[in-house]
């Protein structure tokens, strides 16, 4: 069993208790402690099941690279899925379960698959897609439904909040171990603005768990007075529990820091994604130990000898009292003498190497632990715990020499540095064939825009994996990344004393004539259940690519990302294709290094400032009225104000009614409002509108069409003359950043030497319109201007004062009513709308929203950009010819407008439609044509583009696109409907009400 | 006539750093290329200051004068004055070729302060806010919305649009919300 030390652990304080639950199950563990450690301590192995066969999973690492255990953590709001226990921080109160078993971790239905595992080999998925097909819908996809899957999905609102933060340096160091230490010490004294990450809670990575001395002091000190050199720097940042999740073009970085996750509800944010922009990236990310393929690797107890060494010397926890180390180098026999030194007993250590003779097994002889070289463990004994190995040679075919009995099992197959930072930007690997990994080729690295590299790495990342090595591959890429950046750094030879070690050797299999019935077992992707069975079925199958044996196989798509189990696989599969280990490659490493929480990259876009919300400077009043709102681009309008338990269609029927009969007000600020001013403004509108802008007389209003070079109809609006040189462009409301825009693009551009300026004056007026026929009561009772047709006739507009405000009225109507739209700096917008509305109450005036907006605009038949245009549609289509000059010699969209398409006679035009029986056409609807087509659907001769009931003809009136538009005024359509009928309908005139527009000119 | 209403009517929080809205400011939006004849006798009569140079913002007493592009200005004086100011403007530049206009309802101001303002911003904007230097104006965007801010005194002075100024303060508070400073 496993269980706590007496004494020891350098990472936890012994003398406060925290107290978590797993599974329902209370436990206690120490500050200092990963969740993993905790759970070990109190002997809980067991973690959760395999995804695929739910087997059995214990505790295999002690870092990010921990394939088994992850646990559903927390409840409520604050529930999180996935969360791997070996780097998460024990707190007090913590509550954690496994995942992916039924009905219990202890007993699991899913193990069956275990039984039927040849049922699910290699591919099981492509193949089931394939044939037989109904099988896929009806047997597998069920089962597989049932038994897949990890984490929960949270049910509840997140309680916690998350930030960014903008971050910018000469050097990015990632990886807080002694070789990213000395490199920051390296280029923080040479002046460089450096930041230095660190994922984990501690500093110093490997070297002080296994006892490195450098400098003649023991690891430890040697990193913490690193630590205290560097806080004094102001030009080095340090940070830990921030992992650099990816490296992006440019030097830019995204970085994960966990604020919170330790101490949830202190009121910080849970976490903070950093966005930032290195000079150069140096990747100083230490290495990740290889698992040996052996049968039986998954069982649980059988841990990484570095991983188990960690949990010794870091958080004191024995993981059994007797352990067997398998090893192919050196490195292991450090997790034999520090279980020796712990009190544990160390019953073999079976090394694959024939001879074995470096410093370190010389030690571990010398206290009397047993080496057996040129060994293999064949198989291990035990289902949901390692009760012994069966032992055999390496050379064999899998004969049993011996068994031994014991309750762990530590492996190593050597070391893989972590090579994703180096990678994501395109750095290239080469095969290191002494060491049997690949590691960063510094001829070719990743380059900026410059063509200089883009990362340097550094340390156990860089190949350099011992301690000695590490610390001298720090100082000396640290100078070089420091050099670059045009520094003059001063060289640093820190010395690390460690032991020699002997050279590894690569070991792909154990033994390595082992037959199927073991290769069935030999584990490579822990989560996922990919063995080295499954990869020789991918090759044997005609996968050659390593790229299409991952995904056939699911080897490394498991949340780890292959972490463990990349180089073992690809040696593997490079095997059965006869084919040495740099022919076959890796897979691509993506960002992130490891998962990022959807929390933080989201960060304070949430609730309130989940978007920017534009509200005008009466957004306040509609609010407190109870309006109910809409969106409108990313302004929020008023829709209709429903009065007690009116409803919306009620209040919009009102609305429209009082506005016709009485006098409205609409808050029509979100208008866009455009300043164009210079010598050649008026040739410059002349360009941008379909009409003639420059002939308009000063003081006068004019409507007009602005299209794209395609000739397509693209915004609206009434353009006002200010003066000799100015215009003011009214645009749609969601129109009026793009049109600024689309303007500037022009100035900037094409007619560069055009002497015009803009300048986009939206916000700048709050916009009150008046509309009805007791209008011009509601302003005159305001008092200040003279507002009678004589001195302010339709289509013009005058400054003044109105009720004391400073204002400039325009005489435009979007309604057919008589109109006031009133404009007033926004600051007194509020207060200017308040008395509107206090002096409309004598003539019945109500506010209206965008609803009755539309309906009155479609009873006069005026189009609305975005309902009558998609973008597809000319003014010619909407019987708009009348608003395109034919004297001008050009303008925007002419000659788009030529292109036969568009000039051809058979184009669907605006027509109006009215319903035989009255009702309403449903929106989206379209008018049925005889037959139908190739591909079996009806035939269509148009479509609906707006489409209300209309209070004030008390019917359905619709405005829509037919062929033939209005030649076919007096003939009877059908249009589909919801239901699945058709209703007829008669085409009209699309001036539904009063079609001589006398109402709005009185 | 009504007093001049802000967008959030002075609204505040008070985390590890403050926010306020301040306002209303007088502000013109000035268009003219950088050497047309006049233009920086009208930059001094409107605000007293001189010409900024390119992403600068050149400040004296409630005034400033900033540069936005190679031919747009900002500038900033007391609400009241801004007819004034648009007066002597024109007449500074009569017969040259620009553009002012008053812009002062169209955004909203604010102010953060305290000793670690500038990490409320570094959430916020894309900006190396140890290399902002004394009297530059930066154009930016805080989170989804454009916006400019410059040091000034104990903090910052930061313009955005009127209309966001209720977004712009939720971001500001948020990121400004007592432990989760930066250092």
């Amino acid at each position: 069993m496993s269980t706590r030390l007496s004494r020891g652990g350098r990472l936890i304080d012994r003398s406060a208790t925290c107290r978590f639950t797993f599974n329902g199950r209370s436990m206690t563990g120490h500050p200092g402690d990963t969740l993993a450690s905790a759970l070990l301590a109190n002997d809980q192995l067991l973690v959760g099941r395999s995804f695929k066969y739910h087997r059995a999973r214990g505790l295999v690492a002690s870092g990010a690279e921990e394939p088994n255990g992850l646990v559903n953590m927390g409840s409520g709001g604050r529930f999180e899925p996935n969360q791997r226990v070996t780097t998460t921080e024990l707190f007090e109160g913590l509550e954690a379960a496994s995942q992916n078993h039924w009905p219990s971790l202890e007993f699991d239905v899913g193990v069956v698959n275990n039984a039927v595992a040849r049922f699910l080999p290699a591919g099981f998925y492509y193949k089931t897609f394939m044939f037989p097909r109904p099988f896929w819908k009806h047997v597998f996809e069920p089962v597989i439904r049932q038994s897949a899957g990890l984490g929960k999905a949270p049910k509840d609102r997140d309680a916690d909040r998350y930030e960014h933060a903008y971050a910018f340096c000469d050097l990015l160091v990632a990886g807080g171990g002694v070789a990213g230490l000395q490199a920051a010490l390296i280029a923080g004294r040479a002046g460089a603005r450096v930041i230095l990450l660190e994922q984990a809670a501690h500093w110093g990575g490997r070297a002080p768990v296994d006892g490195d001395v450098i400098d003649g002091k023991p690891a430890g000190q040697w990193v913490d007075e690193a630590l205290q050199a560097l806080a004094k720097m102001e030009n080095v940042t340090t940070r830990a529990r921030c992992m650099v999740a990816g490296v992006y073009d440019h030097g830019y970085v995204l970085a994960e820091e966990k604020i919170a996750d330790h101490t949830p509800g202190d009121g910080r944010p849970k976490k903070r994604l950093w966005r930032i922009r290195a000079g150069r990236i140096l990747a100083a990310t230490g290495a990740l130990e290889r698992p040996l393929s052996f049968a039986g690797n998954d069982v649980p107890g059988v841990m990484l000898a570095g991983a188990m060494r960690d949990y010794v010397v870091n958080h004191a926890i024995s993981p059994g009292d007797r352990t067997v180390v398998v090893t192919n180098n050196d490195d292991a026999y450090r997790t034999a003498i520090a279980l020796k030194e712990a009190g544990l007993e160390i019953a073999c250590v079976i090394d694959a190497r024939a001879i074995v003779s470096g410093a370190l097994p010389a030690k571990a002889r010398a206290m009397g632990i047993r080496v057996e070289a040129g060994r293999a463990v064949v198989k291990v004994k035990g289902g949901k715990r390692v009760t012994g190995v069966a032992m055999g040679l390496q050379a064999g075919e899998g004969a049993v020499l011996e068994e031994i009995a014991c309750d762990a099992v530590a492996m190593s197959g050597g070391w893989s540095p972590v090579v994703h930072l180096w990678s994501h930007c395109g750095g290239k690997l080469i095969w290191d064939e002494a060491q049997a990994h690949f590691r960063p080729d510094a001829t070719r690295p990743p380059t900026n825009q410059d063509g200089a590299p883009m990362v340097h790495a550094a340390g156990a990342a860089n190949g350099a994996l011992r301690g000695d090595a590490a610390l001298a591959d720090g100082a000396r890429v640290g100078l070089e990344a420091a050099q670059a950046l045009g520094l003059t750094p001063t060289a640093a030879s820190p010395t690390a004393e460690v032991p020699e070690e002997a050279a590894m050797e690569a070991v792909w299999i154990m033994p390595q004539g082992a037959g199927p019935q073991l290769r069935m077992k030999m584990w490579l992707d822990f989560q996922n259940d990919v063995k080295v069975s499954d990869v020789q079925l991918a090759a044997r199958e005609g996968y050659e690519s390593v790229e299409h044996t991952k995904r056939y196989t699911t080897l490394g798509m498991a949340t780890d990302q292959g972490k463990l189990s990349n180089i073992n696989g690809l040696a593997v599969l490079a095997k059965s294709l006869n084919a040495g280990i740099p022919q076959v490659g890796t897979t691509t490493f993506r960002p992130p290094y490891t998962p990022v929480t959807f929390g933080a990259l989201a960060g304070e876009s949430r609730g309130e400032i989940f978007q920017p919300l534009r509200r005008t400077p009466m957004h306040g009043w509609h609010e407190a009225q109870g309006a109910y709102m809409e969106p409108v681009g990313l302004w929020r309008r008023p829709y209709c104000y429903p009065r007690g338990n009116e409803s919306h269609e009620a209040a919009v029927r009102r609305e429209v009614l009082n506005t016709r009969n009485g006098v409205g007000l609409l808050d029509a600020s979100t208008l866009g409002k455009i300043i164009v001013k210079g010598p050649d403004a008026g040739r410059f509108l002349d360009m941008l509108y379909t009409n003639v802008m420059s002939s308009l007389p000063v003081g006068k209003c004019r409507y007009g069409l602005m299209c794209n070079e395609q000739g397509f109809l693209s915004d609206d609006g009434v353009v006002a003359r200010i003066d000799e040189d100015t215009w003011l462009c009214h645009t749609t409301s969601g129109g009026a950043d793009r049109i600024h825009a689309w303007m500037e693009d022009w100035l900037q551009c094409e007619w560069w030497d055009w002497q015009v300026y803009t300048a986009n004056v939206t916000e700048q007026y709050a916009q009150v319109a008046v509309v009805g026929p007791k209008a011009r009561l509601v302003l005159e009772k305001l008092g200040g201007m003279d507002v009678s047709k004589e001195t302010l006739p339709f289509m013009q507009w005058a400054d003044g004062t109105l009720g004391g405000f400073p204002v400039r009225i325009y005489r435009i109507s979007f309604s057919g009513e008589l109109s006031y739209e009133i404009a007033v700096p926004a600051s007194h917008g509020a207060a200017f709308w308040e008395a509107c509305v206090a002096a409309g109450a004598e003539f019945g005036a109500m506010p209206y929203g965008t609803e009755a907006l539309h309906v009155l605009r479609a009873e006069k038949g005026f189009i609305m950009i975005g309902d009558e245009t998609d973008g597809t549609v000319i003014p010619q289509d909407l019987n708009l010819g009348w608003a395109i000059s034919k004297k001008k010699a050009d303008y925007l969209g002419k000659r788009g407008q030529e292109r036969t398409y568009l000039a051809s006679p058979d184009r669907w035009k605006l027509a109006g439609f009215e319903t035989l029986d009255g009702s309403v056409i449903p929106d989206g609807a379209y008018i049925l044509a005889p037959g139908f087509n190739a591909n079996a659907q009806r035939n269509t001769q148009g479509r609906v583009t707006s489409t209300y009931f209309s209070p004030t003809l008390g019917r359905g009136i619709c405005m829509g696109l037919i062929r033939g538009g209005l030649d076919r005024i007096g003939e009877e359509v059908e249009f589909n409907t919801t239901s699945g009928g058709t209703v007829k309908a008669r085409v009209v005139d699309p001036v539904f009400y009063d079609k001589d527009g006398e109402k709005q000119n009185v | 006539m009504s007093e001049p209403r802000t967008a959030l009517g002075g609204a505040a929080f008070d985390g590890f750093a403050e926010v306020r809205e301040i306002g209303p400011l007088g502000m013109i939006t000035l268009r003219a290329k950088a050497d047309v004849p006049g233009l920086a006798e009208a930059v001094k009569a409107a605000t007293g200051c001189a010409l900024p140079a390119q992403r600068r913002i050149v400040t004296q007493g409630g005034k400033a004068a900033g540069w936005m592009s190679p031919d747009e200005y900002l500038l900033i004086l007391p609400y009241a004055e801004t007819d004034a100011a648009l007066a002597a403007i024109g007449a500074a530049l009569r017969g040259q070729h620009h553009l002012a206009v008053a812009v002062s309802d169209a955004r909203a101001v604010f102010r953060v302060e305290g000793t670690k303002a500038a990490q409320v911003l570094a959430k916020l904007a894309p900006v190396d806010m140890a290399r902002l230097e004394p009297g530059e104006l930066r154009r930016t965007r805080t989170a989804q919305v454009a916006a400019a801010f410059w040091a000034d005194g104990e903090g910052f002075t930061l313009v955005c649009f009127r209309s966001v100024a209720g977004y712009v303060m939720g971001l500001l508070s948020h990121s400004a919300q007592a432990g989760s400073e930066l250092s």
